[in-house]
């Protein structure tokens, strides 16, 4: 086990310097740099002469690369190019937001996905399992930003149940020990300030689970399914064993292993991104900053977020790995 | 399967308690704009980002720029809503006869947030301070304004850069402090009413380390904590928590020297999506916000909400490069002139509140003339000019730009095809090249090889220098040989201090630029604010110098 766990690891370190080259050519191959956000048309040969020679880009590309590796090993990423402030710190600054966000997304999808592709299997062929099927095809095929914007319309515009924006209310005045707002409050012992917190996760997290949701469910109605009619099951429920029991000891079990994969890439994924939801709701996370730091070309920004993202990527997917092993004892063997 | 449809039954109920606990919640935490004022003294305004740094000196950009105006002041200000210089933390100045020696009269009685005394001594700290930036302080994308205004530092790191306009400061008693220029300039006036030059407590700008910045061009680090949390200044407001990515708070300073702020505490919360802006609003979360999308225009007005017009501080211009022929032609310049339906195009290509531009800079700027040639259109008289000037099928390099955006030009390519129709119309052949904005499109309008461009211009402050210097005060590429009169004029408007004399000069200039007319200027777009409905007293001003101090709500 350890040893599985040891050379993942290791194997981090030539898919980190792969993906290196890869974000730095890429992110210099667009056009244009940030001296186009910083200047404007204030933009006089001299000045964006000025800028380029001020942040190194009038250096040759492998000098550059040099200096930026250089630079990463020691895990200095830079300064971004707009804040003015260490890439580190504001990757520090705004991950928890979306790792709250894809916590509550997953939560949300796998209480619901879960059971509800259980149901859709035992009941194949009802309307329950129509249902939950046209359900996820909908959930899969609605872009997300639409479906975004959709509940935020609904819920915080027309009826104004929920917030439409930010974490938290701005007036609402608490510590943040952890930057996870829902700990926060609850750890500062503030229950108004965790219950805000919440308010403003339902309808993001509602919106970006909503794909995970759907895989969630085919996934486990496919895995339910196939496992249901595995002969063993036939013979533990000939041999008179309960409905729970059959469902919990035989079927559950062995039809996590695929519905954990599912998981482990899609929080992956949500970690990684989620984007347009918080554009849309303005949630302050790590995705937005990047999509910011493409269109102001901040290169330290998109090259040492994407590193850090592919880090949490991989990590999260280990964890996934290591999760088989408990699932499923033949894997340990190997 | 009945501990799943039991289970099934209380996750439902759940769920729905869940949300129901919301719904009552959503409609007593004070969410919406009536609540707001009933706390008697919160104001929640938009911003699109957070600001870079809250220390005036480092600043540019338009977001900390506003912070820094609720926390500072400089030593003159501009009147609400226009231009004209008008006191601030200084009653009154008078320049010397040669115009290099201005004597500034403080006002009495202001400390600053921290307690410490505002007088002659904290303004020469602050001149001081910023002529002896170093390093990495005096590159243009820190100290860009300083840049702009003052030119050089006590030591240039650049040796290109030449001496700068400022020279010394002298506090000659607590409330006299007399600022001795290299040269005459009457335009550093103007200059000094930006929020760059605000003036900072000198104890706080020491303790907090406000010139700590160590590391290189590419890697500046400001290691001081006072741009980041302690901004001590003597404006209305003070800071009360900075916390990125979720809000800025700024509570009143009681002893202001003047008429204190309506508004207690004054928040700003940073939404980068512009749509998503406009919903906090209308969902009572903001109480207002800036650069309100056109498209939004109606639909919040008649929802009921308050759009506040920002006057007019930009130009749209179409660039001629009056080297290339056959613009070098006057009558062929003046046939493009005819030519252009820009009435038409403002109209279509533009949204509310935009208006047609008759000379390089905006209404509202002193030195504009309202007896310029005009170049009414008339495709007729186009003709009659190409006839007379002696070119046959005159065929114009017509660039512009893709891949942007600009206030003054939304949607450039746009322009580009109604101006070539008119063009064409007129008897013109045009020649289209379109280039990426950055670095291609710029560069080649900068070196002289486009002949017609579409450009234009944001004036940073309120000096027609600003507008009409920048363009035409020194010879460039872009435009080719002008008239010379034009040169002198800016020159000596540039330096003359008497205030009407200098507005009458840049009158002139603005005749003599349009008769020439080495481009045909054509658009100012006003941006907007949009506002709840019971705020009043916000005054929009064209160089965005903007008091949230004034605001009550109702």
């Amino acid at each position: 086990m350890l040893k599985f766990v040891v050379r993942r690891v290791l194997l981090l370190v030539p898919i980190l310097l792969g993906l290196s080259i890869l974000v730095f050519l890429f992110v210099r191959a667009l056009p244009g740099g940030p001296e186009t956000a910083l200047l404007g048309e204030n933009a006089t040969p001299e000045r964006v002469a000025q800028v380029r020679e001020a942040y190194g880009l009038d250096r040759p590309v492998h000098e550059q690369y040099f200096q930026y590796m250089e630079r990463t090993v020691q895990l200095d990423f830079g300064t971004s190019i707009q804040s003015r402030r260490p890439v580190t710190e504001e990757i520090r600054n705004r991950f928890p937001a979306t790792v709250e966000l894809a916590a509550t997304a997953m939560l949300f999808a796998v209480a619901v996905g879960i059971p509800l592709g259980f149901v859709a299997a035992r009941r194949y062929g009802s309307w329950v399992d129509h249902l939950s099927t046209a359900g996820s095809l909908l959930g899969i095929a609605i872009p997300v930003f639409v479906l975004a914007f959709l509940l935020k319309y609904v819920f915080a515009i027309k009826l104004g149940w929920l917030p439409t924006q930010g974490r938290e209310d701005p007036r609402v005045f608490t510590d943040h020990p952890t930057g996870f707002y829902v700990l926060d409050g609850l750890i500062t012992g503030n229950p108004s300030a965790a219950w805000d917190a919440v308010k403003h996760l339902i309808l993001p997290a509602a919106a970006l689970g909503t794909i995970p949701l759907a895989f969630l469910t085919r996934i486990t109605r496919a895995a339910v399914l196939e496992v249901g009619n595995e002969d063993y099951v036939r013979t533990a429920e000939a041999k008179g064993m309960t409905r729970p029991v059959v469902t919990r000891r035989h079927i559950l079990r062995n039809a996590m292993l695929p519905i954990a994969t599912v998981i482990g890439l899609q929080t992956g994924l949500l970690l990684s991104g989620a984007v347009l939801t918080e554009t849309v709701f303005a949630f302050g996370g790590i995705g937005s900053f990047m999509a910011q730091a493409v269109f102001t070309r901040d290169f330290p920004v998109i090259q040492g977020g994407i590193l850090f993202l592919a880090v949490v990527f991989v990590l999260v997917n280990l964890v996934v790995d290591i999760s088989y092993g408990v699932l499923d004892p033949r894997v340990r063997t190997r | 399967m009945r501990n799943l449809r039991r289970r099934g039954v209380v996750a439902l109920g759940l769920a729905g308690l869940l949300v129901g606990t919301a719904a009552c919640g959503g409609g007593d935490d004070g969410d919406t704009g009536e609540a707001a004022s009933e706390d008697g003294g919160t104001f929640v305004f938009g911003t699109s980002t957070d600001p870079v740094s809250m220390d005036g000196a480092y600043v540019s950009d338009g977001e900390s720029l506003r912070v820094v105006r609720q926390l500072f002041e400089t030593l003159v200000t501009t009147e609400a809503g226009g231009t004209e210089i008008v006191p601030g933390l200084a009653e009154s100045w008078e320049p010397d006869e040669a115009g290099t020696s201005w004597t500034f009269q403080l006002r009495d009685g202001v400390t600053f947030h921290d307690g410490t005394d505002f007088n002659a001594e904290a303004v020469c700290f602050n001149f001081d301070r910023w002529y002896n930036f170093e390093g990495v302080q005096q590159s243009p994308s820190v100290s860009y304004y300083y840049n702009t205004v003052f030119t050089g530092f006590a030591n240039n790191e650049d040796p290109e850069q030449g001496v700068g306009l400022y020279e010394s400061c002298e506090a000659t008693d607590e409330g006299t402090a007399v600022i001795n220029l290299t040269t005459p300039s009457a335009s550093f006036l103007p200059g000094l009413a930006l929020a760059s030059f605000s003036i900072a407590s000198p104890t706080a700008l020491e303790e907090f380390g406000a010139d700590d910045v160590t590391g290189t061009g590419e890697e500046p680090r400001f290691e001081g904590t006072f741009g980041t949390q302690n901004p001590v200044g003597t404006g209305p407001y003070q800071l009360e928590a900075f916390e990125p990515n979720n809000r800025l708070v700024m509570t009143r300073f009681e002893d202001y020297w003047g008429e204190p702020a309506n508004i207690e505490t004054l928040i700003f919360r940073p939404i980068a999506d512009g749509p998503a802006r406009r919903q906090a609003l209308e969902a009572g979360e903001i109480q207002g916000y800036d650069l309100v999308d056109p498209a939004d225009f109606g639909p919040l007005e008649s929802a009921g909400f308050q759009l506040l017009e920002r006057p007019p501080f930009n130009v749209g211009y179409l660039g001629m490069n009056t080297a290339q022929p056959p613009l070098d032609n006057p009558q062929i310049r003046q046939a493009v002139a005819h030519a252009i339906n820009r009435q038409a195009a403002v109209d279509a290509l533009y949204p509310e509140g935009a208006e047609v531009a008759t000379q390089f800079m905006p209404p509202s700027l002193f030195g504009y003339a309202d007896d310029v040639p005009t170049y009414e259109y008339d495709v007729a008289r186009a003709r009659e000019l190409i006839a007379e000037s002696g070119v046959t099928n005159p065929t114009i390099n017509f660039w512009y730009p893709t891949n942007v955006s600009r206030p003054y030009m939304p949607n450039p390519e746009a322009n580009f095809q109604a101006f070539q129709a008119d063009l064409e119309a007129a008897g013109f052949t045009v020649n289209p090249t379109s280039a990426p904005w950055n670095p291609d499109y710029l560069d080649a309008v900068q070196t002289g090889q486009a002949g017609l461009y579409l450009l234009g211009w944001t004036g940073d402050f309120g000096d027609p220098d600003n507008f009409i210097g920048t363009f035409f005060r020194t010879s460039q590429q872009a435009w080719g040989p002008l008239d010379p009169a034009i040169y002198e004029q800016l020159e000596a408007a540039r330096i003359e201090t008497d205030e009407d004399a200098r507005t009458a000069l840049y009158e002139e200039a603005n005749r003599s630029i349009m008769e020439f007319l080495p481009g045909l200027p054509y658009v100012h777009t006003a941006p907007r604010l949009a506002f709840a409905e019971g705020v009043s007293g916000y005054e929009p001003s064209p160089v965005s110098i903007e008091e949230f101090a004034k605001i009550s709500l109702d």
